[in-house]
């Protein structure tokens, strides 16, 4: 296929942001970690650039040095050109348990009245879809998942809740995602994830990157404190298989 | 060892910053003005990136346990030692026992303490600033100690600097940002020709802006945002996002702050007022 048009926008004296076109899709994103690894390899290696991807965007930003904009986009047109088949970045699918016990499925049985379904069948739904981390922002390790069931789209809640619990697993809308740790939030809540997808205590405090995909996979209350204890003591590891192409 | 005796409005340990985690939504954190910063890290002759203590409003009262050398700079919040009065941007000699105190908040909003050789409190992911959850706590709170190191051979090659206050300055350069060119003449109109009020709702994370501009439709995929940008509301309000912003965010990006304008809205409460200037 051949590559999406990019736009370079000025955002700033140290920093600069490639755009592609205006929709959520699979490919893009492909092009956009693609291109990212190809300057963080190639080009960009000094250690003061750092690299934002999210949907459709890229953001390059330079700790100290400013950036002289026309020069630099012109360099990044030439570079993207020269793409080509170098290196592509590593991605990796997480299988992560959830439990939808009521305790933790605090609007599960009201999702399910609204969609006309059995909690049966929203954890059917919950758990057969195949995510695609489309950014990571709001929060450390707050992933934004693209790919729920349509079936499955319910409104936020019309009132938010001042605290929702680590782990919460929440849908609104088209978004799917889990709070990684206590926050607001106005999602609605149908289970828990038993594994930290963020620990700071960690070199690499966030095992998922943008462009990895997420499938969820139903635990019983038992298993979940069991993964809780070993994931507090270090030693549960959530399910990874690689997907590269 | 500095301990707090008591422990003020909100007071923080800020070095340079956390990088290379934004990618996984890590804010940045550091010190909110680093022209300030700067010199009184550049008056105790230590590395631009040590860990001061960032005061804002109402300062702290601290001991210190260990003789160093201090220095102050940034918002003027009435600081004395051993209940005499001291300067801004002037290098001095603590002994054990010294007991540093702040008054009424005269000029600006956030003071900051340097010690010879910066704080030494731990670094989590690479850096010593505190930013809730990454760091175990947000502020610092009474009996809380904040270890350095002892120091009593400084000689310092200069022992105090005027410095051009920009504590007055209102006007806050700023450059475009990634959906400047999609406002409409309207917008663009209102965002440089009135005056707005710093909101009470301002801190660490954000500014926002009492006065809003006109409202509108524009939709966005979530995309990166960095210290320093102005976001647009669909209501029309501006949101200035700051050192522990989020990293990413769905509202028009409109305008960019200058390093400088982020230093001069970092001294801003709410009540103050600021312009915007396209450079």
């Amino acid at each position: 296929m051949s590559s999406p048009k990019i736009h370079i926008k000025s955002f700033g004296v140290h920093s600069v942001l490639i755009e592609w076109p205006n929709e959520v899709s699979e490919h893009i994103l492909e092009k956009i970690l693609h291109f990212e690894t190809f300057l963080k390899n190639e080009l960009l290696t000094n250690q003061e650039w750092e690299m934002v991807p999210s949907y459709n965007s890229l953001l390059l930003i330079n700790r100290t040095a400013q950036i002289d904009f026309p020069i630099i986009s012109k360099d990044i047109i030439a570079w993207y050109a020269q793409l080509g088949e170098s290196t592509k970045p590593n991605r990796y699918l997480w299988r992560l348990p959830i439990n939808y016990d009521l305790e933790y499925g605090l609007d599960i049985e009201e999702v399910a009245s609204k969609l006309n379904k059995t909690i049966e069948e929203i954890i059917a739904m919950h758990t057969g879809s195949t995510y695609t981390v489309y950014g990571i922002g709001f929060l450390p390790g707050f992933m934004y998942l693209g790919g729920i069931d349509k079936k499955l789209e319910v409104p936020r809640k019309a009132t938010p809740r001042p605290k929702v619990i680590k782990g919460a697993v929440g849908i609104a809308g088209k978004q799917a995602g889990i709070y990684p740790q206590e926050s607001p939030g106005g999602w609605n809540i149908i289970g828990n994830c038993s594994v930290p997808i963020f620990d700071a205590t960690k070199e690499n405090p966030c095992f998922v990157s943008v462009g990895d995909k997420i499938e969820f996979y139903q635990i019983s209350r038992a298993e979940h404190n069991l993964h809780k204890i070993e994931a507090e003591v270090g030693i549960y590891k959530p399910e990874k298989i690689k997907i590269n192409a | 060892m500095l301990k707090v005796l008591k422990a003020g409005f909100y007071t923080t340990v800020q070095d340079a910053g956390r990088f290379h985690y934004r990618n996984k939504g890590v804010p940045i954190s550091g010190v909110m003005d680093e022209m300030s910063v700067f010199k009184v890290n550049s008056l105790l002759e230590n590395e631009s990136a040590a860990a001061v203590l960032e005061i804002t409003m109402t300062g702290p009262t601290l001991i210190f346990e260990e003789e160093t050398y201090m220095a102050l700079g940034g918002a003027e919040m009435s600081a004395t030692l051993n209940n005499l009065p001291i300067q801004n941007y002037k290098v001095y000699q603590i002994e054990v026992g010294d007991i540093l105190s702040f008054g009424r908040l005269e000029k600006g909003f956030r003071s900051y303490l340097g010690v010879k050789e910066g704080f030494t409190t731990k670094e989590v992911l690479g850096s010593k600033s505190f930013y809730r959850p990454i760091t175990k706590v947000n502020r610092l709170m009474d009996n809380d100690v904040v270890p350095y190191s002892a120091q009593n051979l400084f000689q310092p090659k200069i022992s105090e600097i005027k410095v051009a206050s920009f504590l007055d300055d209102s006007i806050l350069e700023v450059s475009k940002a990634p959906e400047f060119d999609v406002l409409n003449d309207k917008q663009l109109e209102d965002i440089f020709s009135k005056t707005f009020t710093v909101a009470h709702e301002n801190n660490r994370m954000a500014y926002q802006l009492t006065e809003t501009i006109t409202e509108h439709s524009i939709s966005m995929l979530t995309s990166a945002t960095i210290p320093g940008t102005v976001q647009l509301t669909p209501a029309g309000k501006l949101i200035i996002l700051m050192k522990d912003g989020q990293t990413t965010g769905g509202y028009p990006r409109a305008v960019q702050l200058t390093d400088k304008a982020i230093c001069i809205l970092a001294q801003k409460r709410g009540g103050d007022t600021i312009s915007f200037k396209l450079v």
